[in-house]
């Protein structure tokens, strides 16, 4: 055990503090859920790709800088740190990519991953339908083979970035008489195809975070299947794993958001002690943060020494959720009256970041796997209970 | 940058795993319990030959020389078991005060062979806790008293017994009169080494209620496997896994946080008592939901003296507000936290 960082770590870590420092806009973005916001944020997405930094871990030929994991928690602490933009394109690059390095063809690895990288293409999910949320074996879209074409039909949803995004991948049903996790295929496709009608869905706070998605007899060419015909299941929950594992979430958001309650409450002190359930909160704050980070060192660790990733990711997904809600509840309980402002009203300089970050931790014990189904998950494979 | 234990800390931890499984089952805690002392000559005996009461007193008085992080898997285990011994307060708390002795002093060279070897019991007590355990099973007691460090035979103290709730407990009340004779260390180093003893006390206390807090889910996760209702194990049922998938949840993330504080308490780090203290409530936290869920899980049969879960339980719960209860921790957790100069956010959860 040394938990202290080389010589080159620290290397690392100044180079990325540096070049954060002199990059990241002095101004907030709009919005990525706009279209005006969107385009910003696809426009950082480049920036970061000309520094080499958009997508660390990806080796070296496809634009990234072959990072280990640690490297990659120091890239994300200078990045948070620095309060650098969300990541427009994170469902395509810390996603898809791994999906895609694991499952992808060399011709596919050359044709998306450094379009991915510049922002060139942003990249949106479609998992769920109408009747297959939790139940995502429950899948009815069917994509079906004709010629050297897929030809799709059916209804995905809440699809996340689908709105302004370029590209898609997700789970299509290839057999047509095949049932749950059978006959399923990974196929990515143009968003702007003939055939598909895109019909916004407004989240919380007004914006068109995600979207259903119409196919209408779209032709999709083989050539963009991800892995085996029927075996998208498969391919499927590697990069699920990714998303409840390691890489969705990264630590430092945590601990950035823990910091600024802290100096949140220190300001409003005084008003704040009167409910000593506050004080609590904002120590349990800090702790859980920095246990989230102690967690993914240690599993980074294990990782590097050739360790796998095992059903105890499913223990982060309830963790950072239920974390990101306390401290956002715990901002808003400081803030009290006033709290209520949109976040773009002149008056709400101080609470509008803290609605917009507790109106979307109400999503995090939902998206990428319900926590009740991460809780199955923990109960039946690490645990060892029997399914019900 | 490598958060890993070594094969031979996995190896080692591995080994006392399985001997206890086999040396401590609920059933000697229970013959334990009844006897006077509350400790076993023979457990203690068997702790010694696996090399535990030696493990970091130093190679030239007969020890392993190991440290702090050697130490944290061990205590895992001693509370995945809830050991009765004084083993801690012995091979760990008293070594470690040891060291800062000169080497003539006759507690290295007369007791650390005998701490080393199994043979010398040695109770520690502060006022932090009102009661010192063990006291009159120890060989040696080492007792503060105004910051200054004492050490005296128990024959010089008036001991008087009190009952624990975890029935493996001996507490007594030492009534003694501090001497120049008896005076190990004065105010000004008593009270710095104080500050060693209470976090190692602490780091070790997190490492058993983590041990404790697995014990108490599997115990639960056994029984929900088993016991059948409505002709279904209950653990298929979602309300009861959700119970013990919270508890895991728990553990997973209290666990690296007692193993940091234990590596900076090997490495001096200046932010180790913090570290220490945040170990304590994360592992108390586990620990005192394992307790919750796992009754739960059991039914009335987890409020009966029969099931072995009031075993962890109770020792959960005792050791949960000793050395330092959750209002001393926290209450230093927020001293650090919210000072002005405090070092927080992305990039600070290392000293560099």
């Amino acid at each position: 055990m040394r938990l202290e960082y080389t010589e080159r770590q620290k290397k690392f870590r100044t180079e990325v503090r540096e070049w954060m420092q002199a990059n990241v806009p002095k101004q907030a973005l709009k919005s990525f859920d706009t279209k005006e916001g969107f385009e910003q944020h696809r426009a950082w997405e480049g920036k970061l790709n000309e520094g080499r930094w958009s997508a660390v871990t990806w080796p070296k030929e496809l634009g990234g800088r072959s990072s280990d994991l640690i490297d990659w928690l120091i890239f994300e602490e200078e990045y948070w740190r620095a309060g650098a933009p969300l990541r427009v394109n994170q469902n395509g690059v810390f996603l898809l990519a791994p999906t895609l390095m694991e499952y992808g063809s060399d011709e596919q690895k050359a044709r998306f991953l450094p379009r991915m990288a510049a922002g060139q293409d942003i990249w949106a999910q479609g998992w769920s339908e109408p009747s297959a949320g939790s139940d995502m074996a429950a899948i009815r879209t069917k994509a079906i083979l004709d010629g050297d074409h897929y030809v799709i039909n059916g209804q995905k949803t809440w699809s996340t970035r689908a709105v302004f995004a370029d590209w898609c991948f997700g789970l299509f049903r290839t057999d047509a008489e095949s049932q749950r996790h059978h006959g399923l295929t990974f196929i990515l496709h143009p968003l702007s195809l003939p055939g598909i009608t895109i019909r916004p869905i407004k989240q919380l706070n007004g914006l068109p975070g995600f979207a259903e998605i119409f196919y209408d007899n779209v032709r999709v060419p083989v050539s963009n299947r991800l892995g085996a015909e029927g075996q998208g299941w498969n391919v499927a929950m590697a990069t699920a794993g990714f998303e409840r594992g390691l890489m969705l979430r990264s630590p430092a958001r945590f601990q950035k958001t823990a910091q600024n309650l802290i100096a949140l409450y220190q300001k409003h002190q005084v008003r704040a002690d009167r409910d000593p359930s506050i004080h609590e909160a904002v120590l349990k704050s800090w702790m859980d943060a920095e246990a989230y980070a102690l967690s993914t060192y240690q599993t980074a660790s294990r990782l590097l020494r050739g360790g796998q990733i095992g059903p105890e990711a499913s223990t982060n997904k309830i963790f950072w959720s239920e974390l990101d809600l306390l401290m956002h509840e715990t901002a808003m309980r400081i803030l009290g009256a006033g709290g209520e402002l949109m976040p773009d009203c002149a008056a709400a300089s101080e609470s509008g970041p803290w609605l917009d970050g507790f109106l979307f931790a109400q999503a995090g014990p939902i998206y990428a796997g319900s926590n009740e189904i991460q809780r199955n998950i923990i109960a039946e494979r690490m645990l060892g209970l029997p399914r019900a | 940058m490598d958060f890993t234990f070594t094969e031979d800390q996995l190896a080692l931890r591995d080994a006392i795993h399985k001997f206890l499984m086999v040396e401590a089952a609920p059933e000697m805690l229970r013959e334990i319990w009844e006897t006077e002392i509350g400790r076993s000559a023979e457990l203690r005996a068997k702790l010694a030959d696996q090399g535990l009461t030696a493990l970091s007193v130093p190679e030239a008085y007969g020890g392993m020389g190991l440290g702090d992080v050697d130490w944290v898997l061990i205590q895992q285990e001693l509370g995945y078991y809830a050991i009765p011994d004084s083993l801690t307060a012995t091979a760990y708390l008293a070594v470690f005060i040891s060291k800062a002795l000169p080497e003539n002093s006759s507690l290295k060279s007369h007791w650390l062979p005998k701490i080393a070897d199994g043979s010398a019991r040695v109770a520690v007590g502060h006022p932090i806790n009102p009661y010192v355990a063990d006291a009159a099973n120890a060989d040696l007691l080492l007792l503060w008293r105004d910051d200054e460090l004492h050490w005296l035979k128990p024959t010089d103290a008036k001991l008087t017994l009190h009952a624990s709730i975890d029935a493996s407990r001996r507490l007594y009340q030492v009534q003694w009169t501090p001497t120049d004779k008896s005076r190990l260390f004065a105010a000004e180093q008593g009270k710095a080494l104080w500050e060693g003893v209470i976090n190692r006390a602490g780091v070790a206390i997190a490492a058993q209620l983590l041990g404790l807090a697995q014990r108490m889910l599997d115990l639960g996760t056994d029984y929900a496997a088993q016991r059948k209702q409505f002709g279904k194990p209950i653990g298929s049922f979602q309300a009861v896994k959700h119970h013990l998938a919270d508890v895991a949840v728990k553990i997973e993330f209290a666990r690296p946080v007692v193993q940091r504080a234990a590596h900076a308490l090997a490495q001096n780090d200046p932010r180790a008592a913090i570290y220490v203290s945040h170990a304590r409530l994360a592992a108390g936290e586990a620990a005192r939901l394992a307790a919750r869920k796992s009754i739960q899980v059991h039914g009335a049969m987890g409020y009966t003296w029969e099931a072995d879960l009031q075993m962890f339980m109770k020792r959960a719960w005792a050791l949960d507000s000793t050395w330092g209860d959750a209002i001393f921790h926290k209450g230093r957790i927020a001293d650090a936290v919210l000072a002005q100069s405090a070092a927080l956010g992305p990039a600070e959860t290392f000293t560099h």
